[in-house]
Parts: C-alpha cells; sequence; structure tokens
C-alpha cells in the first residue's frame, strides 16, 4: 500500500500576542515543531504500513527549514519524503495550498491512501485536507479516530469518524483522503538510528515547476482569500476576581451569582 | 506574482517592523530589514514603518466574472437525527443583517429526503428565510460529503449566491472545502464575525487563528465568487422565530446515483454520555486535579445537577482517565458554552484556546498561580474535592434536585 502523508511546520506555541501599544505582534524566539495532529497522520501510516505492507511517502509544503519536520518524519520511519517549495507558493491560502498538495502527490503517484492531520494550530482552518481529497478526485474520510480495517484487494476501508454526538462508522472505496484526530494513535519517538539516518539525509525540494503546477493556482495568484488585519482578540470583561473568604460563604456567593444568570435552568 | 519591497537607502534599521510580522518573515540584515520566503504578503508590516521605506507590489488581479450576475446571502440548514441545528438558525438571524446591508434577499439552502424537508423548509422560512433552495433524494437523508457537495455545487452554480455560510459543525466543515475547492472560490474557516464593508458591500470575515490569540479579518478578491465562510456555532444569537412568515420554495433534482456516493454509513454509536460539548450551555471540566478515572465522579455529579455536559483538559485524556471526546483545548474541541467550571485545571494556553471565549469560567485549583485564575470570572483557591461537592450540594438546594 502506497501512503502519502501531509504534515505542516507550525509554531511551538500559539501563544502569540499583539502588543498593544504598537498594536504589533509580539514573537520572540518561538521555536518550530511539526503540527502535532499531523504526527498522528505519520504514526497512523507507519502502523498501517506495518500491518498491511508498502510505502510511506510524507510531504511538506513550505519554506525551506521546513525540511526540519521531514527530518523528523525520516527519523519516526518514513520511507521517502518531499519538500515542496517555491516563492511563487507565497500568500497561499487553502485553496492555493490544497492544489499544490494535490499535484506533488499525484507527482508521487500510485498513492492508494492520503491522510492529514484534522488541522494546523497555527491557522485552524481544517479545509486543506478536504481540498487536497477533491483536488484529487478522490472520497474523504475527515475526523477518523480509528481505522478498522483495510480490503486493499477489495480496494475499501473502514473507520470510525468521531462527530458531536458520538461516531459514524463509515465504509468507502480507495483511494481516499483521510484527517485523523488525537485519539487514532500514540506517535512514537524516533530511535537513535533513525535521528542519525535522517540528520545525514538529503531532502528533496520540489518546486512549482517540478510538480507541474499552474502557475494562476498557486501563491497569491491562486488564492481568493487575503488578510486585510491582524488583531488582538478582545480582552475578557470583568474577569480575574478570585474570591476570598471561607468556603462557606464563597460558595453560596458563587452559586447566588452563576444562579442569577438564568443560564441554569 | 507579488513581492513586498524595502527601500535599502529610507530603512533606517529601526526594527518597528520586525515583530509586526505575523510569520516571522522579517529580519535584520546588517542594520537593514530583509524579507525571506515566509512572506506571505499580509501586508502588516508596511503601514509600521515610520519612514515608509517598506511597500507591497501587487499583481493586480484581473475581475474576470461578472461579480453583478451574484446575488443574495444563501444559509446552509444543516440538520440532524431529525432536527435542525441551531447554527443554522443563528446564521439566518446574522445573514438578515448582511443581507439588509447589502440589500439583497436572505435564502436557505437544505438538502433532505421527503420526510423531513418540508417540515425543515418552514422552520427555516420561520426563522427569516426568504426563499429555501431545496434538493430532495433519498441519497441525501444522511449527510456524506459526496451527495451534499453535489447538490450544494450544482445549486450554487445555478443560482449563484453572492454569500454561502454554512455552521462550523463536523458537517459544516466536512463538505465546505470540498464545494469551494470545486467552484474555486475562498472559503473562511470557523468566523466569529462578519461584516459588510459599507463601500465595496464584500464580506468582511473575521476568525481567530493561533488558538484564538489573534483575530484576522479576510476579504475574498472581487474575481472569486460566491464568499463563503464556515461560522462557529453559538456566536450569533437565534432570532425570533415567527411562523406566520411566507417564503418561496424552489426545488431542484439531484442529478446523482447511490452508484456514485463512495461512502456508506455502515453504523452510528451513540457517545456513551452526552459529551455534545458543542452543544452544552453549561461544562464542568476536570484536569490533572482530579487524580485518576474513579475521581471523575464528583466532577459528573456537579455535571448532573447542573444538567451541564463533562469537559477534560488534555492531561486527564491522556493520563487515561476519560475518553477523548471529552477532551477541551488545542488538540481537542472548541467550545463556547455559558458557564464554564474548570476544576483542577491549571489553564494552559492551549487549554485556554478551546474555552475561553466562554461567557462566565469558574475555576476552582488548589494553586493560587494557575494562570486560569488570570481568565476566570470567578475563582476559587481551594481543592476541588471540597468546592466542588459544597457546589453540588449548594445547587442541588437551589434548584430542588
Amino acid at each position: 500500500m502506497k501512503i502519502a502523508v501531509c504534515i505542516k511546520q507550525v509554531p511551538e506555541t500559539t501563544d502569540v500576542k499583539i502588543n498593544p501599544e504598537t498594536n504589533t505582534l509580539i514573537r520572540e524566539g518561538v521555536a518550530s515543531i511539526t503540527n502535532p495532529f499531523d504526527e498522528y497522520a505519520v504514526e497512523e501510516a507507519l502502523l498501517l504500513k506495518e500491518k498491511h505492507g508498502g510505502e510511506v511517502h510524507v510531504v511538506s509544503m513550505g519554506p525551506p527549514q521546513a525540511i526540519e519536520v521531514l527530518k523528523n518524519a525520516l527519523a519516526v520511519g518514513a520511507d521517502k519524503v518531499y519538500l515542496v517549495s517555491d516563492k511563487a507558493f507565497a500568500g497561499a491560502d487553502t485553496l492555493a495550498t490544497a492544489y499544490t498538495l494535490a499535484k506533488m502527490i499525484q507527482t508521487i503517484g500510485g498513492v492508494d491512501l492520503v491522510i492529514c492531520g484534522k488541522q494546523a494550530i497555527d491557522g485552524d482552518t481544517a479545509q486543506v485536507g478536504p481540498g487536497v481529497a477533491t483536488r484529487l478526485g478522490i472520497p474523504q474520510l475527515t475526523y477518523v479516530s480509528k481505522v478498522r480495517e483495510i480490503n486493499l484487494e477489495k480496494k475499501r476501508m473502514v473507520v470510525e469518524r468521531l462527530l458531536e454526538n458520538g461516531r459514524e462508522v463509515v465504509e468507502s472505496s480507495l483511494p481516499v483522503l483521510m484527517t485523523v484526530v488525537k485519539d487514532i494513535n500514540e506517535p512514537r519517538l524516533p530511535s537513535l538510528l533513525g535521528i542519525k539516518k535522517a540528520a545525514k539525509a538529503q531532502i528533496p525540494t520540489l518546486t512549482s515547476k517540478d510538480i507541474g503546477a499552474d502557475e494562476n493556482r498557486i501563491g497569491l495568484k491562486g488564492s481568493p482569500t487575503w488578510v486585510k488585519r491582524v488583531f488582538s482578540p478582545e480582552a475578557r470583561s470583568g474577569g480575574g476576581e478570585v474570591l476570598k473568604g471561607e468556603l462557606t460563604e464563597v460558595v453560596p456567593f458563587l452559586v447566588n451569582k452563576l444562579m442569577d444568570t438564568k443560564f441554569i435552568k | 506574482m507579488a513581492r513586498l519591497l524595502i527601500d535599502k537607502d529610507a530603512c533606517t534599521g529601526c526594527e518597528s517592523c520586525i515583530p509586526t510580522c505575523p510569520f516571522g518573515a522579517l529580519s535584520m540584515k546588517e542594520g537593514i530589514a530583509v524579507v525571506d520566503e515566509k512572506c506571505t504578503f499580509c501586508g502588516a508590516c508596511v503601514d509600521v514603518c515610520p519612514v515608509n521605506a517598506i511597500s507591497l507590489e501587487k499583481e493586480e488581479k484581473a475581475v474576470t466574472i461578472d461579480i453583478s450576475a451574484y446575488k443574495n446571502v444563501w444559509i446552509f440548514i444543516e440538520h440532524e437525527f431529525g432536527k435542525v441545528s441551531n447554527v443554522s438558525f443563528e446564521l439566518l438571524g446574522e445573514g438578515r443583517k448582511l443581507a439588509e446591508a447589502v440589500g439583497c434577499k436572505l435564502c436557505g439552502m437544505l438538502f433532505g429526503d421527503t420526510e423531513v424537508i418540508d417540515k425543515f423548509a418552514r422552520e427555516a422560512v420561520a426563522y427569516g428565510a426568504e426563499k429555501v433552495y431545496v434538493m430532495e433524494s433519498p441519497l441525501l437523508k444522511e449527510y456524506r460529503t459526496d451527495s451534499y457537495a453535489k447538490a450544494a455545487v450544482d445549486l450554487i452554480r445555478k443560482y449563484k449566491p453572492e454569500i454561502v455560510l454554512f455552521g462550523a459543525t463536523t458537517q459544516g466543515r466536512d463538505f465546505a472545502g470540498t464545494v469551494a475547492t470545486t467552484i474555486e472560490c475562498g472559503l473562511t474557516a470557523d468566523c466569529t464575525g462578519l461584516d459588510i464593508d459599507p463601500e465595496t458591500k464584500y464580506l468582511k470575515q473575521t476568525r481567530p487563528a493561533f488558538g484564538g490569540n489573534i483575530m484576522a479579518t479576510i476579504l475574498d478578491y472581487p474575481n472569486y465568487r460566491p464568499q463563503m465562510s464556515t461560522v462557529r456555532p453559538k456566536v450569533f444569537a437565534m432570532p425570533p422565530r415567527e411562523d406566520s412568515r411566507k417564503g418561496e420554495i424552489i426545488r431542484e433534482t439531484l442529478q446523482m446515483t447511490e452508484e456514485q456516493v463512495r461512502t456508506k454509513i455502515l453504523e452510528f454509536i451513540k457517545g456513551a454520555e452526552t459529551v455534545n460539548l458543542a452543544d452544552a450551555e453549561i461544562i464542568v471540566s476536570g484536569g490533572r486535579g482530579v487524580g485518576g478515572p474513579e475521581n471523575f465522579k464528583v466532577i459528573r455529579e456537579l455535571a448532573g445537577v447542573l444538567g451541564a455536559a463533562v469537559g477534560a483538559s488534555r492531561a486527564a485524556v491522556d493520563s487515561g482517565w476519560i475518553p477523548y471526546e471529552h477532551q477541551v483545548g488545542q488538540t481537542g474541541r472548541t467550545v463556547r458554552p455559558k458557564i464554564y467550571i474548570a476544576c483542577g485545571i491549571s489553564g494552559s494556553i492551549q487549554h485556554q484556546a478551546g474555552m475561553k471565549t466562554s461567557d462566565i469560567i469558574v475555576a476552582v485549583n488548589k494553586d493560587p498561580e494557575a494562570p486560569i485564575f488570570k481568565i476566570a470570572t470567578y475563582g476559587i483557591v481551594g481543592d476541588l474535592f471540597t468546592v466542588v461537592p459544597m457546589l453540588k450540594d449548594e445547587f442541588s438546594k437551589r434548584l430542588g434536585r
């Protein structure tokens, strides 16, 4: 089975703030990591390979420094990794990003299963996975919390999707794209050998031309949306009250306050 | 291609642009600001430069479509288990304001089988839709990406709405991306604010990013229509329901066969307890301080009295004390209840990302330094095993249950 996994490099913390005086972003020495949901995607690909055989190909679109997350993927056991990087990709929104990743996956060719994380923790859109599936013309299974079975001969798979009220058991034809939630597995740590191997590895970088992208569908040019303004969220009003006194007074006081809201019925 | 230009002669090396970049693309080299490939041409740095040394060169996009052909605000009427989701009504309320600001009609878009369609279409009208575009087919009985996306794409292509809004639920977020990619239009995820620019009449979409630590306002270029967004539930108020309202129902046929739908729902396993955190008005959550799976009993008991859902922090879930579907936060669910009671949760930035827009936050924690107290409306410093049962007893007394 040939599996492709899409991963993204994101800032280690989303604790970015805006300086209220200058209205500018404060971003000091923030390290980069693999998007947490994508680690579950890589792990699931490795588990499926162990069970069904095949290859795990990991792709990331981003600036040259994104090779770091691809090295991590190599260290845990990915067979091949690819960086898709080109100045022409800059300014891409989810539509252009999904197009670019789909072109990359088509360049790999013959993929039975594409796995993405549910969403990235910086943009939080959850739109790229479905976008890639649509561009590839394959079905999608989002919010997957368990792979129940894969039948490569019949080209079918059955998964559980984690929805608001419970779990939906769905069968899909292959090839398919799935996005995974945290519950699906526990990502392994890289072995020492894996880290050494990854450190030495030459990571192939593919440009817009290498993946045969239409220049009108990538980067800023291929993006319908643009960011007009970034700003700080409104501070919570009237917060920060730590109730002082004996619990026998504080508890009824708080209950009064909450009953007054009429939210408790 | 766009370019960010920095005038080397004008740049004074003041560094004021460096921290403004949301993507960390600016740095100093030999006393002059330089930009690298992380730049997304958002323009945040341009206005900050005190000497106007930064400029953005964008290739003007030729408007190749006839914008005037796109009319009206459409709301996707989502339903599940025989009931329309509240977020659809909330969107009809907000959509009314947008339609008035644009000067157009408010319409619903509804898919389903014969059993539900007329009832739900009437409900959409009662909440403000002037027209409801309907696709009725046995293939649309249950939500599936393929059949729903096909229905939406066909209707949007035929009737050309100017704005289409979906609830940012698992359903809405699953297929809106498919629809936008097929049509090749913009889609802004999980919006918490919508507005119409008074001059251009374009849709301004505001959404949280970086776990809610920054907000971004996003627009669609005029050569892409419709403007589409998914909108977070419980952000907008429910509009009043008026059953006397009249509306037009427009019926279309789904051009699809069962064989063309590539997925099949085999079964639905309902959650063991009420975990619908997205819909819950009150949530009682437990964290590391709960200390073990059996101790969640005190959290559940308080939730039981309040009719609340039970949430948990990542620490509690990762320790295996409670299933993942209860997890609130960055790698769990984002919630927005009226009241959120955090018990034994320190309140990491990741947890806050999932709950800090709750109306009222109550924190119970032994550690007075816990970050949760900074965002709590009311905080009690104390042992949760003492405080939570006391809260339960007090509420029981008041509520008579």
